[in-house]
């Protein structure tokens, strides 16, 4: 038998490396983003300024203040959302096979708010315990858990209607109307607030990474963090769900396992987020798409680090686009992310090639 | 020789409680090494169900599968993959992975956690892609592939596995003629070579009766059947599966026959190269060919540049099958009338 085919000497040094140089790439477009980030905002700093003061000169100025009360907990969560979001919508696409699969689409965000808001309600606070700046460790843990189950509430039935019904447009208006009508569960309980409180829980559903407080990243850092090293960790039962459940069985994958922890773990990621930062959209179904066609590839090894990178660049490009019109205030997050995802959902189910995959 | 897959009054259907519907039962089969199996039966008979069974894609309504002589619903996804490699009817959904990729995912019951291949692994791929002679096709994205390239790669992939047994539904289903003789002869040195129980299902009788060490046979009624192909033909219990109305499953030529309405008799003679394609323009106008001792409806002489013909008084002569295929037409058509 012949030993080395000529396909296979060209190989083994052409394929690793051009995804190795744009995965390089996307860290460095997203450093420079992480930078801008921080140096726009209501007043603009200098790069200079920034990295002045993170050097530890001119503590205590105004400069100071604003970098590390504000921008820099900003430009962390926007990054930690962004990352957590995409790494859901992958998780969730490539478990149900389904282009469309996204924590947001599907309502698993919904039921996270429903999580919330009986959390925030039950408890006689304020709606919307970001906000008011819930600050307590076992608040910021309790309303995680609550945002998790919640969502988990949609993701069970979709998953179980995912592995009957093929067609992913099914699954999506299934997903649709389950979140709605999650929605309207949700409305019915913040019906009840006061003016005050319900002017909140809409500045909530806007969406926005400004929220978020040192103390607060505390928690929702270790628990995003946790769900992406999972995420991590499966790269290799990722790629076998590529074939769908029957081959990935049949090569050895134990997939009910799988089910539970991929389920548990997009839940935890999409429920922390919206906790913290607001039912936030099409993140989760754009990047893994996003990321497929920048690096031409299906394989998990390369789709997971690019998708947290991108998930996290373009969180901060919306985030930085949001401060445009500075003289009416800020844009929505929402509207920001879905300008950026809208566009890429369409061009998928057009582009219905391969069950939509890009290929 | 030990038996790598055996069953035992394997039950097999769908559904479970009161929806229970058996499909095939009472099962009791063998398979070795190196042995080539076919699974023939008309559609809807419970081929698919049966493999998806043997393959644990489905669970068993009764008795068991044994691999290697242990119970196959006690063992652990991950030892089931070390054991049988499965290649399925349905049409995978991937696009943006090389065909090596896709291979080197059939790995996954013996590499670590994080799916790193050692060199051995490539290697293994490597001689896999080389077994199925698809070397050349490698680096193309799976998008880029033909059916046919497809399914080589996915049979690399569960040739990856390094598989005892290799099952496959339909593996030629997608393809062409020449596509599916080339992947059963492909299969057929697969089995002997690296000494691989391969069962597969197949349409194809010809082919199958051809290749094939065991046939299995399910019949319209759900009755399984088994044995050497020969044996299945000597007594007759092919020809009584495949036979339909229209149809007539022919031992000797070892394929279907078209029932025709009968014309009569005909004695054909001429040169050898040429009497087989007489005989089959003869056949196919319904006429029986009989010995020269009897008188027939009528007389075809096949000759290099074309063929004489009589009937009763009217004789005729040209060059061309087609033109043959009109007088003995035209003729019996005449006689009718008259």
């Amino acid at each position: 038998m012949e030993r080395e085919h000529p396909a296979f000497a060209e190989r083994a040094t052409a394929k690793p490396s051009r995804h190795a140089h744009l995965l390089l790439a996307i860290a460095v477009v997203l450093i420079l983003a992480f930078v801008a980030a921080i140096c726009f905002g209501s007043t603009a700093l200098s790069p200079t300024a920034v990295f002045e003061t993170f050097l530890g000169r001119g503590a205590g100025t105004n400069e100071a203040d604003i970098i590390f009360s504000i921008r820099l907990p900003r430009a962390i969560t926007a990054c930690l959302a962004g990352a957590a979001l995409s790494v859901a919508g992958l998780q969730m696409q490539t478990l149900m096979r389904n282009p469309l699969a996204d924590p947001f689409v599907l309502g698993v965000t919904s039921g996270s708010s429903l999580g919330v808001a009986l959390v925030v309600l039950g408890s006689g606070t304020a709606i919307g315990a970001f906000l008011i700046g819930a600050t307590d460790l076992g608040g910021s843990l309790a309303i995680i858990a609550a945002a998790t189950l919640g969502g988990l509430l949609v993701m069970v039935p979709i998953l179980l209607v995912a592995t009957r019904l093929q067609s992913p447009t099914t699954v999506l208006i299934f997903g649709l109307m389950t979140g709605y009508a999650v929605s309207a569960f949700v409305t019915v309980l913040v019906a009840g607030a006061a003016p005050d409180q319900l002017t909140r829980w809409t500045a909530w559903g806007l969406g926005s990474f400004s929220a978020v407080t040192w103390e607060q990243l505390q928690v929702l850092a270790p628990v995003i963090g946790l769900g992406i090293l999972i995420a991590g960790l499966s790269i290799k039962q990722l790629n076998a769900l590529l074939l769908g459940e029957t081959y990935a069985r049949s090569m050895g994958l134990n997939s009910k396992w799988m089910r539970l922890m991929t389920m548990g773990t997009a839940s935890m990621l999409a429920g922390s987020v919206t906790a913290f930062c607001g039912p936030i959209g099409f993140l989760g179904i754009a990047v893994p798409h996003i990321a497929r066609s920048v690096l031409r590839s299906s394989d998990h090894q390369v789709l997971v680090p690019a998708s947290i990178m991108l998930g996290a660049l373009i969180a901060l490009l919306a985030q930085l686009l949001a401060l445009l019109p500075s003289q009416f205030g800020v844009l929505p997050l929402n509207a920001v992310t879905a300008l950026i995802g809208a566009p890429v959902v369409i061009f998928v189910v057009l582009r219905a090639r391969n069950g939509g995959f890009v290929g | 020789m030990t038996a790598l897959l055996k069953t035992r009054d394997l039950d097999v259907g769908h559904g479970k409680g009161r929806k229970r519907r058996s499909v095939l039962s009472g099962i009791n089969v063998e398979v070795a090494a190196g042995e080539m199996v076919c699974l023939l039966g008309p559609n809807g008979v419970g081929k698919s169900t049966l493999m998806r069974t043997l393959a644990r894609a489905q669970p068993a309504l009764g008795g068991s599968v044994l691999i290697g002589g242990k119970d196959a619903a006690l063992l652990s996804q991950a030892d089931l993959a070390r054991k049988v490699g499965v290649v399925l009817t349905e049409r995978i959904a991937i696009g943006a992975i090389s065909a090596s990729r896709l291979v080197e995912l059939g790995r996954y019951p013996h590499v670590n956690w994080a799916g790193q291949l050692a060199a051995r692994d490539k290697t293994i791929v490597r001689d896999a892609i080389l077994a199925v002679g698809a070397a050349h096709l490698a680096d193309r994205d799976v998008n880029e592939l033909s059916d046919g390239e497809r399914q080589r790669f996915m049979i690399a992939r569960a040739l990856a596995q390094d598989p005892a047994i290799l099952l496959l539904d339909e593996p030629a289903a997608y393809l062409d003629i020449s596509g599916r003789v080339e992947m059963i002869a492909m299969l057929r040195h697969l089995a002997r070579e690296k000494n691989i129980a391969v069962i597969l299902s197949s349409h194809d009788l010809d082919l199958s009766l051809r290749t094939a060490d065991t046939i299995w046979l399910i019949d319209g009624r759900g009755r399984f059947e088994r044995g050497a192909p020969e044996d299945l033909l000597a007594d007759g219990r092919l020809t009584s599966v495949f036979s339909g109305p229209n149809i007539e499953f022919s031992v000797a030529e070892r394929s279907f026959k078209i029932k025709t309405h009968p014309r009569g008799t005909a004695l054909l003679k001429g040169v050898d190269d040429r009497i087989g394609l007489g005989q089959s323009v003869l056949e196919r106008e319904g006429y029986a060919l009989v010995g020269s001792d009897e008188t027939p409806d009528l007389a075809v002489w096949v000759h290099k540049g074309g063929w004489t013909a009589r009937r009763g008084k009217i004789e005729a002569q040209g060059s061309s099958f087609a033109e043959l295929a009109l007088f003995s037409r035209m003729q019996a058509e005449t006689q009718d009338e008259a």
